[in-house]
């Protein structure tokens, strides 16, 4: 299986790659569109600032590229909420792949969210065998509220999603690089759909 | 629900885990990625690695740590330790470090915590304050708590929180070694004045003394060396007992 993992400059990369590593798997980094459309598996992380990483990718094309593309495809935080039409961090538009607009948690919660929080109303092949209120590892200001494309569930000031998914394009909002077994199984997951 | 967090600290020095009292009577205490794997295995739900070797060397020491840690770990981590640029943060993030811990340098250079914001986003930026009460004033240190400097501890929290850091990690130098609990009035002072986490640091003795700081002291997580290095506290059953004492923790 060829795996890419889009390197755009924005994002802990280094960490993914190791997780897939840790799978068996060997992770390509790349931001040439041929060698990303040519994986059966594509990696967007994204760690940052939204409207940066947005004029990042932008630079390399790659913009263009991503919603065309036909093969499972995981967004990872910054990453999912970059896949989606808008987030109101910088005043960004997002690639529209998922219909929702990414919005920041009030000052009645702690910003950023940082900590391990559970994920719920668990959905498609991606979670499989994973057991509902599973603990994964969260760091983030901005989120995507529920929408139809929601997969997976988290409360934090409010129930928001924590994952999203639509046709070959999946997000999730948690590092599963970083949350331990569980976040392994979903990466596992990933790699079989 | 959002899950308090329980942080093991590991000393660095030139590459190797150390083991002391108070930084007295350092002893080798193996390879730091052994010892946070095995952290990582028992449930703690974070790891800071603190550097404080003093050579030459240190910086690319570290960098190399910190990409062998990232290949083995996966829970999240944060480095601290002389990290003083830009330049130096990049490379920690690069190699896979989530965060950073700043300290002297932030105090030093206050620019820095905004430049690193901007750069890297503030989820990465951990700002470490080390203080301890001179007349009744909490009075921020540096240097390990060493130097006393004129910042007042609340009015330097506020304006790291203001130049963009994501959590503050606090250290009572007048609670550290004393194993008699954390300084959970001034974290609770910290806590409601401020809106990024708050990691409590120093005076960890008891299982008794993380219930506190999570219940009377607002703290948002909470980091310990030597008893749990020591063994004196498990992480297994200390979240048992926070559990039953009805604090949210990832078991």
């Amino acid at each position: 299986m060829k795996l890419v993992i889009i390197n755009y400059g924005a994002g802990n990369i280094q960490s993914i790659k190791f997780a897939f590593e840790r799978l068996g798997v060997h992770a390509i980094l790349s931001d040439d569109a041929d060698v990303i459309k040519a994986a059966d598996k594509v990696i967007f992380p994204g760690v940052g600032e939204a409207s940066s990483a947005m004029a990042k990718l932008k630079a390399t094309g790659l913009d263009k590229v991503i919603p065309t593309l036909k093969q499972p495809v995981l967004g990872i935080c910054l990453g999912m909420q970059l896949m989606c039409n808008h987030s109101t961090e910088g005043d960004t538009t997002g690639l529209g792949i998922f219909d929702v607009d990414v919005v920041k948690f009030s000052n009645k919660v702690k910003v950023p969210q940082i900590g391990w929080n559970e994920i719920e109303s668990l959905k498609t092949p991606l979670f499989k065998d994973i057991p509902e209120h599973s603990f994964m590892y969260l760091v983030h200001s901005f989120y995507a509220p529920k929408c139809d494309a929601m997969i997976a569930s988290t409360n934090y000031e409010v129930d928001y999603a924590s994952a999203l998914q639509k046709d070959n394009f999946y997000g999730v909002q948690f590092h599963p690089e970083k949350s331990g077994k569980v976040g392994q199984e979903i990466l596992k997951n990933f790699c079989q759909l | 629900m959002l899950t308090k967090r329980i942080i093991p600290c590991l000393d660095i020095k030139n590459g190797r885990t150390v083991k002391g009292v108070n930084f007295v009577d350092l002893r080798d205490a193996g390879d730091p990625v052994e010892l946070a794997a095995k952290y990582a295995e028992t449930g703690a739900d974070e790891l800071v690695f603190l550097d404080i070797s003093a050579t030459e060397e240190r910086r690319k020491t570290l960098a190399d740590l910190v990409l062998r840690v990232a290949e083995k770990i996966n829970i999240p981590f944060t480095v601290g330790g002389g990290i003083s640029s830009v330049e130096d943060v990049d490379v920690l993030l690069q190699n896979g470090a989530d965060k950073v811990s700043i300290n002297s340098s932030a105090v030093k250079n206050p620019q820095l915590i905004n430049d690193l914001a901007a750069k890297f986003g503030s989820q990465c930026v951990v700002v470490a304050i080390d203080a301890k009460q001179i007349e009744g004033k909490w009075t921020v240190h540096l240097v390990g708590g060493k130097v006393p400097t004129e910042l007042d501890l609340f009015e330097w929290a506020k304006e790291v929180e203001q130049r963009g850091a994501g959590e503050i990690l606090f250290t009572s130098m007048d609670h550290d070694g004393t194993k008699n609990g954390f300084a959970d009035e001034a974290l609770a002072k910290l806590s409601t004045m401020l809106n990024i986490p708050i990691i409590a640091s120093g005076g960890a003795g008891t299982m008794q003394h993380f219930t506190d700081t999570f219940k009377n002291g607002k703290s948002d997580a909470a980091l310990a060396a030597s008893v749990f290095h020591f063994h004196e506290i498990d992480i297994p059953e200390l979240k048992q007992v926070l559990k039953k004492n009805n604090i949210p923790v990832r078991i």
